[in-house]
């Protein structure tokens, strides 16, 4: 089944409150996926010329002073790590793909859940609620999040296979359905040079956006084109560093409502994950039409 | 006039309530009902059951007798196998509404999503707005009226429901066809606006379709296909 959560915050005073809006709305579709749950935050944007990057390690007795020596090392004394249980949030002056690459050499133990400028990427298996609290998720602020609630169909239940996913730098996308032609197009997107990290259905999703992405394709574009290209289920909801959009499938089988006010725009599998925000009663409700792009960039309102 | 807030009353002792027999012909008043599921299922009794907000999936399921109205929207599922009584929306509805209903009205005065009236089997539907696609798909019997436009395959495997569309038909399914709009089904179409509170609507601009009849029975000359 698997719940999905969308929020985009248009009025900058509200951005303090992202995280504890989006606690509110993944608590509620706990019910969806009580197997594991993720959540991707874009806030606190590195320096220019620095790159973000969150990773996610075996447990959370992983030597995490050892790698931030080693990152400082390699490059550099303003390499800064910030730990969160078993994920950490690495910000060195480099670029990304270039801590990517070092990171797959020299810590292939480590995964790399998301990297760019502003995007962290934190999944764990077993309770939402308890993971709202693990990673004291009600505490970020932040310009738009996604969360994720999962009932494993597809795949194993692992932290890795946990969405949200993300291939492209600052680009990530949870997922409720199921995709059919995943297996054919992964390979084919391997061949391209996109990486993937499980064997999972969604990641492809997400891998094919990169692509199209790196291709020039505009979010939009990108989507267009992954209508005509991905078979199967869907609910998308998807995060780039200053955009945020949603679409479901030609057939329309997998729910989804959106609203929006002056102040945010919002995206859930079901209503009741939107009803506590804030002037709900006057937002604009509606469910989306199969096959359209629904899309928001900040500063284009 | 029974409240009942959701807030700090679960939908359990709601639906309970309304299976008693000692409500009968009482008024219920729901609150706050923020999305949650099943709210004012199976309700046995002539009762009028008003719902002061958006509900989510299933609400009304398996309805006799009773009123029931959302001050709202309403999620997927909305009166399905409805028996009798009448279901009203003032926003819109989400997927497979008034799916396998038997009998009753449901009115939505607002839009519904795909597959509206999917399967049903004696209900009446009324949408002031517009339906999703695959709606009326297998409809059995009842009949059903889109003031506004229709999506994708109306209508498709129809058995003898009626259907009438104010507005535009993006296609039809299988086997369903345009009929002629005869004095009767004129009639028709007025006293089930009226019934649905919207006479005012203008009817003489409606179409009407049905089934052709022809997935009734096995063709010889299709045979080749199997």
């Amino acid at each position: 089944m698997c719940g999905i959560v969308g929020l985009f915050i248009k009025n900058p005073e509200m951005e303090a409150d992202l995280g504890k809006h989006l606690s509110h709305m993944l608590a509620e579709m706990s019910d969806r996926g009580p197997d594991s749950a993720g959540a991707a935050i874009y806030h606190d944007p590195v320096k220019a010329g620095h790159a973000k990057v969150t990773v996610l390690a075996d447990g959370e007795d992983y030597p995490w002073d050892t790698l931030s020596q080693e990152l400082q090392q390699a490059f550099g004394g303003e390499a800064a790590i910030a730990v969160h249980r078993d994920h950490a949030v690495l910000k060195i002056p480099a670029q990304a793909g270039d801590v990517q690459n070092w990171l797959l050499q020299n810590h292939a133990e480590l995964r790399i859940n998301s990297a760019g400028e502003t995007i962290e990427i934190f999944k764990g298996k077993g309770s939402p609620v308890d993971f709202i609290d693990n990673f004291k998720l009600a505490g970020f602020s932040g310009t738009h999040a996604l969360g994720h609630t999962r009932m494993a169909t597809e795949s194993a239940i692992t932290t890795e296979h946990s969405h949200p996913f993300s291939t492209g730098l600052d680009l990530c996308l949870v997922h409720n359905g199921s995709l059919s032609n995943h297996n054919r197009l992964r390979q084919e997107l391997r061949k391209r040079g996109i990486r993937f990290q499980t064997d999972n259905d969604s990641e492809v999703a997400a891998g094919y956006l990169a692509w199209r992405l790196q291709e020039g394709d505009s979010l939009d574009q990108a989507l267009e084109n992954a209508l005509d290209k991905l078979d199967g289920f869907y609910t998308f909801a998807i995060g780039s560093k200053d955009g945020f959009a949603v679409v479901v499938d030609p057939i329309g089988c997998k729910p989804a409502v959106m609203a929006e006010t002056d102040d945010w725009a919002a995206m859930a599998s079901e209503f009741r994950a939107i009803a506590t925000l804030p002037g709900v009663d006057n937002a604009r409700i509606w469910e989306p039409t199969p096959a359209k792009i629904y899309s928001w960039r900040r500063g284009e309102q | 006039m029974i409240t009942f807030d959701l807030k700090n009353n679960k939908v359990r002792n709601l639906n309970q309530s309304l299976h008693d027999s000692s409500s009968d012909n009482a008024d219920f008043l729901v609150t706050n009902p923020n999305g949650k599921h099943s709210v004012a299922v199976a309700a046995m009794y002539a009762t009028n059951i008003t719902i002061d907000g958006h509900v989510g999936y299933y609400c009304a399921g398996m309805n006799q007798q009773a009123a029931v109205t959302v001050k709202g929207n309403a999620g997927s599922g909305l009166a399905e196998n409805m028996m009798s009584g009448s279901v009203r929306v003032t926003g819109n509805a989400s997927q497979y509404c008034a799916a396998t209903a038997h009998g009753g009205m449901v009115v939505i005065e607002g839009d519904t999503a795909a597959r509206c009236g999917i399967s049903m089997k004696g209900v009446d539907i009324v949408v002031g707005g517009s339906v999703g696609h695959m709606s009326a798909f297998m409809a059995q019997s009842g009949r059903f009226v889109i003031c506004g436009d229709a999506g994708d395959a109306l209508g498709d495997s129809l058995y003898e429901a009626r259907i009438y569309v104010g507005g535009e038909v993006k296609s039809l399914g299988a086997d369903c066809i345009e009929k002629p709009m005869l004095a009767e089904h004129q009639a028709e179409l007025k006293s089930l606006l009226k019934l649905a509170g919207m006479g005012a609507v203008d009817s003489s601009t409606f179409k009407r379709y049905g089934s052709q009849r022809k997935l009734y029975h096995f063709n010889i000359d299709h045979a080749g296909e199997y």
